[in-house]
């Protein structure tokens, strides 16, 4: 099914089981620990042996030499696996580095070896006792030094690498108020609870990964390209993935060490990536150094804005598209963005959570709170004065699909309270506690991708769907079964979906907050196809057959669903797939963020008093789910505003704070109740579903509204994430904070 | 690996325990014997007995066997999640003796003769807990994978606070009452990245007022 | 982790017995900072002696009027044990700023004045320390050093010493009663426990080899108003930044200890004797001799600014 107009009134337009709040129909098996994760397949891969992989201890250079006979002749040892004896090995187009390094060293704790043995503690001990020399070379580690040497790459990820519209410097340079600002943000790491794990096994020449990863299509395709076999001998099953955000788009070391490993000894081989292995082996959230300019009359219309984005990765990695969001969030008839790509040898840098516009509205919506202040216009009207209702560089020929930024900031607004701040920062206090408000605008892309599903009625008129959409705690099993409800008419509890397995259609997957649209949409497309075969089988037209209570209905003649089906059980398969809409239109979801701070008088430690926003989104599908996505995106946001920062050691070239204890992420007690609010928005230009990712948006801009919380409450102005401590009394001499 | 179930005992006070919530021991009796199995001869194996969600269970196990990779690896109870390995995240929260561990830092041959309580313990999907419940009402998760820990420690929590054990938060150490900011604090042990906390806290609160009630 | 070989010990005399004729062996009681550190490979005894069934594990009250507490009291039962909530609140309030609920259900008395560096160079097995391994160099000086210490640093180590409890203990001016193993025993005071880590930053207690904890005895209750305060990058479950314990008699006087500065729980005689001029006085006298690095100076006024708290804490 082709979507390449907008959509007019649909089954999903009921609203009988879509847009209501389910609980999730996974939730069961998630509360009782019996949903299995990658690591946990004992129903399928019974005696696994264990492997553990082996990092590397430079960050550049070489191996000079292997030892393995200690490890060989260490108990319960199976086999190793190196670049020496892997067999000729490709890359994934996906990947950056290698996932088996050696004998060059791309990046610190490269996987260079896997160690399998009967255990894990075996495992474990052995890959100690590898011997390997390595020859370093000097690498380039230090974004800010290498700034200077930064290029403009080809591409970046869903955008041009620099954009001019009309003349940004004359313009810049007339402009009454002026903000002209840089800001810093640093490496992140996703974080997830699992780690990165993989159950392999081989059945001749057919290769099985229980695998815990959020594109099932790409990573098939990837896996086969790396090992260098054929597509449909890789199997790859993820029906339960704890946590990825972004951090699993891709195959890592598991899957590929776990594969090679399970070749090598000839049963099945589980591995995970350790803990403190993470942050250096895997993929991270690159820093930026980014420069705002804003030029706007004394009103605070902006006339001119610019948005200059450095970052650094390895050698054909990409740039962190920082620049994204200011392309389409405000007026301003000169426009400027650039991208610049640094070459570093730290690990390499990948998506994280809303690639691009996380870091880059951490950066712009500090520059609109300085320009707020500088001319005088309260922060939230500022965003409202600066609305534009189409692409404003492309000019109104090309409309936003939807976009209900003011609404969001106006309501958001009434519902926390707004109208309480004090615009004068540094004079709310509340015992030891300096107390400020902050707000953000929201902003995120919207994209989408071919999505596909087969769906099928038993005799007894149950629904099964099967895709290979991943859920990554998105929710993707309860919308999917909500779409399918609503499609045939039948309760949710009379639908069973199966995910994460590539013998099923090729979906979207989860990314990018594509995943949520996209999927259903694909649903929707097979449902369609399944409708049309029972309205067939029942003899109605099928525009005229109505779908309810388990049944199709034309007029006063119905028949059961199951019965049409038959004892066989009637299936149907199709993707949904998308026209040029999304260049027609421009599509991307917004919100806005309001927090209010405390800072302590005296030791300047931030706490989150209260945190709340309104967004718009499209139809919400499961607004039980997609709250929790916002919160729990809000809170990634308060991360990278208060503590998130991946320490990069330039002299050895890796993340120092490569574990849990020192990486900080928020705990319960840095989170109060979180209020959420979605305004109401259909949007037909997204498609058939009218809805549009929202698992993304709020940690867009979430960081920001902290770090203007912060200034209201104390005076002191942070332009370098994250605001911890020691920045804040560093830039607090003279301030407000005793 | 030995396992040996000697006995049907439901050793949880006040909890929905039941032999019901034991299918994945089932299925550890019936493993085939591996390799460790036969590493018993060589005399590095060390035997233990515990009392894991109500039933006994007797391993040869490697001392460096962990109270996590026993249950998980050896009791096929995967339940309980390894996040961090290091008692960092608190996904792998279990009670042990009425109080809830980090069972990633222990060692399973500490634990001759303790009873252990873990997530498949608490309740099944056809006969759930009722901060089970309260989780899915609440949707008190996203990915899954912190929340058996979640929940293990939600419920030892609230026996924490009934038994008066103070916290971080609480003024004054001899008045300790049930409050969301009580709740927040004892539960920053679990790490949750998808970030339900504020959901969470509702789920444990709608626990503590029904126990209350 | 290396293989080990394991046995539990039956009493005091047996634990240590069995330390002094196996090479290697170590004990162990909670295992939350030793097995942490043994899956790394940080430490690799060769003997695990399991000292959590010798009875160690009651608060009684001494004849001169303290408190002694059995070496493998838990964290979680100290801090809830109603005469340290009443006498040493102190160290109720250190003991629950530390860790979390589930390692404080775990993690021991006698543990915790061993619990090792979070120092990340300390940490990761292939970046030089001189604490991990001897002459390898440290490679938190001139590296990433924003967390570690500012005080009792040497040009060989500036790791800080992680522990809550024990800066409470330093106050508390308590005894560390040890057993060795030819079964004497001895007490020995807290402020001479923890080494500094001068040229042998391996070397950190005052423990002799195989000499085992056996309780901590804290003299008779001071009095005064009980306060700590720990700074840390997030809200809970966080090493500190900055930590003060403190008691603040009535006519003025006051006693303090810090945390997450030193390389051992740190007292200054003369931060004391500051303590009637107020906070800024204490924190000059305290941090005299202060060697902060490039990432780390923050410390300085941040001990100053949380004495300040303090004060202003009292005063409310």
């Amino acid at each position: 099914m082709k979507f390449d107009t907008p959509a007019t009134a649909n089954p999903i337009d009921r609203g009988r089981v879509i847009g209501i709040p389910h609980d999730r129909i996974d939730g069961a098996a998630k509360v009782t620990g019996t949903a299995p994760y990658a690591y946990e397949r004992h129903d399928v891969a019974p005696d696994p042996a264990y492997g553990w992989i082996v990092g590397s201890a430079i960050a550049k250079g070489r191996i000079g030499a292997i030892d393995l006979r200690a490890a060989q002749a260490a108990p319960g040892v199976l086999g190793i696996v190196t670049h020496q004896n892997a067999g000729p090995l490709d890359k994934g187009d996906l990947n950056t580095a290698h996932l088996l390094g050696g004998p060059r060293i791309e990046h610190y704790e490269q996987a260079v070896a896997l160690v399998i043995a009967d255990t894990l503690e075996n495992a474990r001990d052995a890959a100690q006792l590898l011997r390997i020399d390595y020859v370093p070379e000097q690498g380039r580690f230090d974004l800010a030094a290498e700034r200077a040497n930064a290029v403009a790459p080809p591409t970046i990820i869903g955008g041009r690498t620099d954009t001019r519209t009309g003349d940004f410097d004359t313009a810049f340079a007339k402009a009454p108020v002026k903000v002209d600002q840089s800001y810093t943000t640093p490496d992140q790491s996703h974080a997830m609870m699992e780690p990165h794990a993989t159950t392999a096994a081989w059945n001749g020449d057919k290769l099985t990964l229980w695998t815990s990863n959020q594109m099932i299509a790409w990573s098939v395709g990837e896996i086969a390209k790396t090992l260098k076999i054929p597509k449909e001998n890789v199997r790859l099953v993820s029906p339960y993935i704890g946590g990825g955000f972004g951090a699993k788009l891709f195959v890592r070391a598991d899957a590929l060490l776990a594969a090679l490993g399970s070749r090598m000894v000839g049963r099945a081989v589980k591995v995970a990536i350790a803990r403190p292995q993470i942050p250096n082996n895997t993929t991270h959230r690159p820093a930026t150094i980014q420069r705002v300019r804003i030029g706007a009359d004394r009103h605070g219309v902006i006339d001119a804005i610019a948005h200059d984005v450095w970052s650094g990765d390895l050698p054909g990695g990409s740039a962190e598209s920082a620049a994204q969001q200011t392309r389409l969030l405000y007026r301003g008839a000169h426009r400027l963005t650039t991208h610049r790509l640094a070459t570093l040898d730290l690990p390499e840098g990948n998506a994280m959570r809303a690639p691009g516009e996380a870091v880059g509205l951490l950066a712009l919506e500090v520059a609109m709170d300085e320009l707020a202040e500088a001319c005088g216009v309260d922060p939230v009207e500022l965003r409202i004065r600066n609305d534009v209702q189409y692409d404003p560089e492309a000019g109104p020929q090309r409309p936003f699909s939807s976009r209900k930024l003011v609404e969001c900031l106006r309501q958001g607004a009434a519902r926390f309270g707004w109208s309480h701040r004090n615009p004068r920062p540094g004079q709310v206090r509340d015992g030891r506690w300096l107390v400020g408000m902050g707000v953000a605008s929201a902003f995120r892309n919207n994209l989408v991708g071919k999505s596909g599903a087969r769906i099928g009625v038993d005799g007894q008129g149950h629904v099964t769907v099967e895709t290979d959409m991943t859920d990554i705690g998105t929710g993707s099993y309860t919308i999917l079964g909500q779409t399918a409800a609503e499609m045939l008419g039948v309760p949710l509890e009379a639908v069973t979906v199966r995910l994460g397995d590539s013998r099923f259609p090729v979906s979207a997957g989860s990314g990018g907050q594509w995943g949520a649209n996209s999927s259903t949409a694909g649903v929707y497309a097979a449902a369609m196809a399944l409708r049309a075969k029972l309205a067939e089988k029942a003899g109605f037209p099928a525009d005229k057959a109505v779908f309810e209570d388990g049944l199709v209905r034309l007029g006063n003649q119905s028949q059961p669903l199951g019965a049409l089906a038959g004892r066989e059980g009637l299936w149907a398969e199709d993707s949904m797939e998308f026209g040029d809409l999304a260049k027609r239109y421009a599509q991307a979801t917004f919100g806005a963020h309001f927090c209010e701070v405390g800072v302590d008088i005296d030791t300047a430690e931030v706490r989150i008093r209260r945190m709340g926003g309104a967004f718009a989104a499209g139809r919400i599908l499961n607004p039980k789910s997609a709250r929790s996505q916002v919160i729990g995106a809000m809170t990634m946001g308060v991360g990278a505003a208060l503590m998130e920062e991946l320490a990069v050691d330039t002299r050895f070239g890796f993340f120092v704070n490569h574990d849990m204890a020192e990486y900080l992420v928020p705990v319960h007690a840095d989170i109060p109740d979180q209020d959420v609010l979605f305004i109401e928005e259909l949007d037909d230009k997204s498609s058939p579903m009218k809805a549009k990712g929202v698992g993304e948006l709020g940690i867009c801009g979430a960081g920001a509204a902290v770090a203007n919380a912060i200034y209201n409450a104390t005076g002191v102005r942070l332009r370098d994430y994250p605001l911890t401590i020691d920045r804040i009394l560093a830039a607090s001499t003279g301030k407000r904070v005793a | 690996m030995t396992v040996e179930p000697m006995s049907r005992r439901n050793l949880l006070q006040g909890s929905a325990a039941a032999a019901a919530a034991l299918p994945a021991l089932g299925e550890a009796r019936a493993a085939p014997a591996d390799h460790r199995h036969a590493r018993k001869e060589e005399g590095s194996m060390t035997p233990v007995g515990l009392t894991v969600n109500g039933r006994e269970v007797h391993l040869h196990l490697d001392p460096r066997t962990t109270l996590l990779d026993a249950l998980r690896e050896h009791l096929r109870l995967t339940g309980t999640k390894k996040g961090c390995d290091h008692g960092q995240c608190g996904a792998c929260t279990v009670i042990v003796e009425g109080r809830r561990i980090n069972s990633c830092l222990t060692l399973a041959v500490m634990h001759e003769g303790d009873r252990i309580t873990t997530v498949e313990g608490l309740g099944t999907p056809e006969k759930l807990h009722p901060m089970q419940r309260a989780f899915i009402t609440h949707d008190g998760y996203q990915c899954g994978y912190c929340t058996p820990g979640q929940i293990c420690s939600a419920v030892a929590v609230l026996d924490e606070i009934a038994a008066g054990i103070p916290s971080h938060v609480t003024d004054d150490l001899d008045k300790v009452a049930f409050s969301d900011r009580e709740v927040r604090e004892r539960m920053s042990g679990n790490i949750c990245r998808c970030a339900a906390y504020s959901n969470i806290v509702a789920a444990i609160r709608e626990v503590a007022e029904g126990e209350k009630a | 982790m290396r293989p080990f070989t394991y046995s539990r010990a039956g009493s005091v005399e047996e634990a240590a017995k069995t330390a002094a004729g196996t090479p290697g062996a170590r004990f162990i009681a909670g295992g939350t900072n030793l097995l942490d550190l043994m899956k790394l490979q940080i430490e690799t005894p060769t003997h695990l002696i399991d000292v959590n069934h010798l009875g160690l594990d009651r608060i009684e009250r001494t004849a001169e009027g303290g408190l002694r507490i059995g070496a493998m009291v838990r964290n979680t039962d100290l801090a809830a044990d109603a005469t340290v909530r009443r006498d040493y609140a102190v160290l109720s309030r250190a003991l629950l700023a530390g860790a979390s609920g589930q390692l404080r259900n775990k993690a021991t008395t006698g543990g915790n004045l061993l619990q090792r560096t979070r120092c990340p160079y300390f940490y990761d097995t292939r970046m030089p320390c001189n604490k991990r391994k001897p002459g390898s160099g440290c490679g938190a000086l001139k590296g990433m050093s924003r967390s570690l210490a500012i005080l009792g640093t040497s040009e060989a180590c500036i790791a800080q010493h992680p522990s809550d409890m024990a800066v409470a203990l330093r106050l508390l001016d308590a005894g560390v009663d040890t057993v060795r193993a030819d079964g004497s025993r001895r007490t020995i005071p807290i402020a001479d426990f923890h080494r500094l880590p001068g040229a042998t930053p391996h070397v950190e207690n005052a423990l002799g080899p195989c000499e085992f904890i056996t309780s901590v005895t804290l003299p008779q209750p001071l009095g005064g108003t009980h306060v700590y305060r720990k700074v840390r990058d997030r809200a809970s479950y966080a090493f500190a930044l900055v930590s003060v314990a403190a008691v603040f008699a009535r006519d003025g006087k006051a006693r303090f200890a810090f945390g997450g500065i030193a390389t051992k729980p740190w007292r200054s005689d003369a931060a004391d004797a500051a303590a009637p001029s107020g906070a800024a006085a204490v924190a000059e006298a305290a941090l005299n001799g202060a060697r902060p690095t490039a990432h780390n100076g923050f410390k300085q006024q941040l001990t100053a600014r949380t004495l300040a708290s303090l004060y202003r804490q009292k005063e409310a």
